[in-house]
């Protein structure tokens, strides 16, 4: 980028409407920190060791994701420091979509939900590198290389125990995908300020990136001999903090150390 | 005291994972600059989630305050984001050394099919099959050599 672009984007940054700005750096943040709170359940119980090994990695990326956007929060938008983002927020304040809070259930609905969340993942991140927020664009710059990683990984087994697994595989992950599909549209729920961060350039919007994402994921589940279920309505509130009962105990979890003591480090 | 001096010194930190390789070589040093005696360089971590950025900040500060500038700041930040190509060549051996294999060099865009085309650290052969694209650290995948009959591990791309 050439110094006068760099000027541009940074005189845009302070025009911006920060509310919506900051509301969006949570959605996508929260998203990363449960959901990798999730796949690090899979440590030690992972099918087989590689897999144990690929979703702790993908588990840590996604924690270091969410980490690198809290530190945005915190140093450019006057939010507390990370660890207090991460772990003194009650349930109700979090703005993750309820698809990741929800427990793994079997390696089929885990893998079901890794493949679709994190294509929307890698369309958003795509997206964001033409963010008008610099800060932003930059980082996305840098996550949607490793995103990519994650999605090469969750397409590939879709398709070994889709297209080429036994009828039964191919039961088991139709049937988590018939599972998953209402919570994976209520991912492109609209933020408290869609409008705002649309006409400020700092996202194309949810509408844009779900249309971009069916098509991904469309595309890729016909290879894997698996349907994609019509007549279904999304679930929706986790944008404006309403979660299932599973998100509480999930946290309770996570803060257990910051509650005993929050200047601990470890 | 010049960029020179900075880059030799910078030639003993290593990446506390892969000790064979510094953090010049890596090419997480994204910028380096001297004003007034005071040393401010930029560090940037290979994968967002690092946990050795800290380690690698800390030891980058610590070699440098023995240079005798009045003052040294790093920071890290992903202006210039890593990738796999800022490996130098000096680098690329040493990852051989530690028995990694290289990541390969790529042009516009890395494609993941690469991965399939990973030569083998011990024997060089090009007969081998990604396992997984996850290893024991956030930037290595898992391998095997069809040909010396080995698991390794490679660099992945980025």
């Amino acid at each position: 980028m050439s110094n006068e672009n760099k000027r541009a984007g940074a005189q845009k940054s302070s025009g911006l409407n920060t509310e919506a700005l900051k509301d969006l750096l949570f959605r996508v943040a929260d998203d990363s920190l449960i959901l990798a709170h999730r796949h690090s359940e899979w440590t030690g119980f992972g099918p087989l060791l590689e897999e144990d090994i690929a979703f702790s990695s993908i588990a840590q990326d996604k924690m270091g994701h969410a980490n690198a956007l809290f530190k945005i929060l915190h140093e450019k938008l006057g939010e507390p420091n990370a660890d207090a983002i991460a772990f003194g927020r009650t349930e109700d304040q979090f703005k993750c979509c309820q698809f990741v809070e929800l427990p793994n259930g079997g390696y089929d609905f885990s893998l079901v939900r890794h493949f679709l969340f994190d294509a929307s993942e890698l369309i958003r991140w795509q997206f964001l590198q033409q963010s008008s927020f610099e800060p932003l664009a930059k980082l996305a710059a840098k996550i949607q290389g490793e995103v990519k990683y994650h999605v090469y990984h969750a397409q590939t087994w879709l398709v070994q125990l889709g297209a080429q697994g036994n009828e039964e595989s191919r039961i088991l992950m139709q049937t988590a995908l018939d599972k998953a599909w209402p919570y994976a549209l209520g991912i492109f729920e609209h933020g408290a300020a869609e409008g705002a961060l649309i006409a400020d350039g700092v996202f194309v919007g949810e509408d844009v990136l779900q249309s971009a994402w069916l098509e991904f994921v469309t595309e890729r589940c016909a290879a894997a001999h698996l349907t994609i279920p019509t007549n279904t309505t999304a679930v929706l509130g986790g944008r404006k903090g309403y979660h299932t009962e599973h998100l509480k105990p999930l946290l309770d979890e996570m803060n257990e150390v910051f509650r005993i003591d929050p200047s601990a480090e470890w | 005291m010049t960029v020179d001096d900075i880059l030799l010194a910078l030639q003993d930190v290593k990446d506390p994972e892969i000790p064979t390789i510094s953090v010049v070589d890596l090419g997480i040093v994204t910028k380096i600059e001297i004003i007034n005696n005071v040393i401010n360089v930029v560090i940037t971590p290979t994968f967002v989630g690092c946990p050795a950025i800290d380690i690698m900040k800390r030891d980058v500060e610590t070699a440098l305050r023995t240079l005798g500038a009045d003052d040294v700041h790093v920071e890290v930040n992903y202006d210039i984001p890593w990738s796999t190509n800022r490996v130098s060549e000096r680098g690329r051996a040493a990852l051989l050394k530690h028995g990694l294999a290289p990541p390969q060099p790529y042009t516009v865009e890395f494609e993941l099919d690469v991965l399939n085309d990973t030569a083998c650290p011990f024997c060089g052969s090009r007969n081998t099959t990604m396992k997984s694209p996850f290893g024991p650290t956030l930037c290595r995948s898992l391998h095997y050599c069809n040909n010396c009959l080995q698991a390794f591990e490679g660099f992945k791309p980025l």
